[in-house]
């Protein structure tokens, strides 16, 4: 367990709920919630996933803390809105499914194998490096995430797709070496080392 | 031209439902001079459109018959049919109203024989019956309409049925040369009944009710239901096969940010009866399943809640159904949702379904004739600003007819105050 987990844990004790409404982007929305099963059945994922929007709320509510927070479900959010637009209570459920998901990383609780949050961080550190994303390199870091023998395979798989995408000059074999970046790097670098600092101000001041 | 007596001491009572008809009495049985406006060729509302009442299960008729026993003895009521307010002016104790007065064609000699009726040819949707079935051109609304007088579309004038109808009257009772008028006349307060509507079940997209012949709206199944109505009381899908297997959806349209957001309050009720109807109709064959977030059946209601939840073919799914689609071999609509209790994931086929949608109140902010506060669900608040104007039934919120009946006597009294305030300062 991550220091901070210990210590939320500590702190909302008596209520996941709070917990929850305090420290997750959008999640003092998740008691307005009145379990009318619409986001649930407007899902494209459908039975893909292990809770819909509608399970969490009610767990979250029923102080389900570990099965929430360890649970890939809100990291299998396509972002399609469509539980947003058909939610008759105006929830930001899709908001909610990435701030949970987020939170739940803070915490050290996410499920480590989950491709998706495997994908969000290669993505931020490749993105951390220049200030743009090396398409080539985030592709290469995605195809041998699982390994050397699995990310050849992968690569031969998706061939056609990288060459488009040359094609359509949306990514460039250069980008090997060194890549584009923008001007003033080391300047992204500590704005973003600054909103973190002030991020886990918060977040410490919550616990 | 039609004239209308009034002072600043009588009351106007604008919309003649079970609401404004109540409130129009009451006015009336104390002495005050009251004028009834109406939309409609006919007083009674939405109610007349239900084939029973919740919660005893009896005719909306009954109840009409009385008022109209009581309109018809006292000699302080005046009530005008096919019009409609077209402006207010003034304030408190002394409004001037203009009402504009659509021609009927037909005057008051008309005995309701029906002759005019069965001489003319052109159909017509039949707007007492939402659309299902049709009406002729010359027309008694319905069976048991109030005043018993025949109606000539307008679109039939200069056509040779007008000229059929008028050749069949024998008492003279066509006129085809009536035209709009507008009146003019004073009142001391007003009291506003306008009701309400169905919420338009095309807007409910994932419902397909534009799409889907076999997903019809709770209203149009009062018609389906009522042995007088178009079906002759047979429970009919689309292509005239019998329905047995029906689904009842809730809050179709209610406490929904997209649409309503107010619970209509009536529409659980509504579908607990409606049970009843498939019951009546079909006995064990007829299976109901109603898709509900919470029933509400408030305060007294909750005895005839339970009565149907005992009922073996009544079955009740906790789930607000996310969408419907069509089978398309059978036309058998589809229902698509996740049960809340359980988070079972299900897609039940029915043989029709039924969209208990909400009230929509018919107050038009837009085109209001006097400034008037609205709250966000569009009903009209008990606000001071509103001057001596005073909102009854459904106008005023989401009411059964026990509560708008109650509310409407209510408003009555106010308008009253204010007209014997103007008496007070008068005399
Ligand atoms: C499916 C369904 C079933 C129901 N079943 C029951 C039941 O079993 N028991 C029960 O208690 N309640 C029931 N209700 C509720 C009931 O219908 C209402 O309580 C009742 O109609 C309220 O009457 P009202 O006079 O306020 O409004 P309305 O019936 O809407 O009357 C308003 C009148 O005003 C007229 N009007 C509108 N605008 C104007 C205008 N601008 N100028 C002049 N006139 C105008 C209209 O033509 C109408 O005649 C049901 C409702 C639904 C939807
Ligand atoms: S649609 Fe909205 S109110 Fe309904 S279950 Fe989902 S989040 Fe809750
Ligand atoms: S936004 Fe996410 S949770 Fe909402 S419907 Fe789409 S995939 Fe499901
Ligand atoms: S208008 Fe004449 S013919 Fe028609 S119903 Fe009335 S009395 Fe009969
Ligand atoms: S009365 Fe029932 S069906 Fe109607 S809006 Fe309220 S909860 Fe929904």
């Amino acid at each position: 367990m991550s220091d901070l987990n210990t210590a939320m844990t500590e702190r909302y004790r008596s209520s996941f709920l709070k917990e929850v409404e305090a420290n997750v982007e959008e999640g003092e929305w998740v008691k307005m919630c009145m379990q009318c099963g619409v986001c649930a059945g407007s899902c494209p994922l459908g039975n893909a996933w292990e809770h819909t929007p509608q399970k969490l709320f009610m767990m979250i509510r029923a102080g389900k803390r570990e099965a929430v927070l360890s649970s890939d479900a809100m990291w299998m959010c396509t972002s399609c809105y469509n539980c947003i637009a058909r939610c008759p209570r105006g929830l930001p459920i899709t908001h909610i499914m990435h701030g949970l998901a987020h939170y739940a990383k803070r915490l050290g609780l996410s499920p480590k194998n989950q491709p998706t949050q495997q994908f969000a961080q290669i993505f931020w550190d490749n993105l951390m490096k220049k200030g743009r994303v090396n398409e080539l390199k985030l592709g290469l870091s995605m195809y041998f995430k699982d390994g050397f023998g699995q990310g050849i395979k992968n690569a031969m798989a998706n061939q056609k797709l990288g060459q488009n995408m040359m094609k359509a000059k949306r990514m460039s074999a250069m980008e090997l070496f060194g890549g584009h970046s923008i001007k003033d790097t080391s300047g992204l670098q500590k704005m973003i080392k600054k909103a973190q600092e002030i991020e886990d101000a918060k977040i410490q001041g919550n616990s | 031209m039609t004239e209308v007596i009034a002072t600043n001491q009588t009351i106007l009572v604008v919309g003649g439902g079970i609401s404004g008809l109540t409130a129009a009495l009451e006015a009336a049985e104390t002495g005050k001079q009251v004028v009834l406006v109406e939309k409609r060729p006919y007083v009674g509302g939405r109610v007349t459109q239900l084939y029973k009442y919740f919660p005893k299960l009896c005719y909306p008729t009954c109840g009409l018959e009385i008022n109209q026993r009581r309109a018809k003895m006292n000699p302080n009521l005046t009530i005008l049919t096919m019009a409609e307010v077209t402006d207010i002016q003034g304030e408190a104790g002394n409004y001037t109203a203009s009402v504009k007065l659509s021609p009927r064609y037909v005057n008051d000699n008309c005995t309701g024989c029906g002759d005019c009726g069965k001489a003319v040819t052109a159909e017509f949707d039949d707007e007492y019956n939402y659309g299902m079935g049709k009406r002729k051109g010359a027309y008694l609304p319905h069976r048991m309409a109030h005043p018993q007088q025949y109606v000539i579309d307008p679109a039939i004038i200069g056509t040779d049925d007008a000229e059929k109808a008028k050749a069949a009257c024998k008492v003279n009772a066509v006129d085809l040369d009536m035209q709009e008028e507008t009146v003019s006349f004073k009142a001391g307060a007003v009291v506003w009944a306008t009701g309400w509507q169905p919420y338009d079940a095309n807007k409910i997209q994932p419902y397909g009710y534009d799409r889907f012949s076999n997903v019809i709206t709770n209203v149009e199944f009062e018609r389906m239901a009522d042995p007088n109505g178009p079906t002759g009381g047979k429970i009919l899908r689309a292509d005239g096969s019998p329905a047995k297997n029906i689904a009842f959806i809730q809050c179709a349209g209610s406490r929904d940010k997209n649409h309503l957001l107010h619970c209509s309050r009536i529409c659980c009720m509504a579908t607990l009866k409606q049970t009843h109807y498939v019951q009546e109709a079909l006995g064990d064959e007829g299976k109901s399943t109603i898709y509900y977030i919470d029933i509400r059946a408030i305060d007294r209601f909750e005895e005839f809640y339970q009565t149907v939840r005992e009922n073996p073919n009544v079955s009740f799914i906790k789930s607000k159904v996310a969408s419907i689609v069509e089978n398309r071999a059978n036309g058998n609509p589809v229902l698509k949702g996740v049960d809340t209790e359980g988070y079972h994931r299900y897609e039940n086929e029915h043989d029709l379904v039924v969209l208990a949608v909400g009230m929509q109140p018919s107050v038009d902010k837009a085109s209001f004739p006097v400034d008037i506060v609205i709250n966000e669900e569009g009903f009209i608040e008990p606000a001071s600003e509103n001057g001596g104007i005073f909102a009854a039934g459904c106008s005023s919120d989401a009411l059964d007819v026990n509560r708008a009946v109650q509310q409407a006597t209510g408003a009555a009294l106010r308008a009253i105050q204010v007209v014997n305030r103007v008496a007070g300062t008068e005399g």
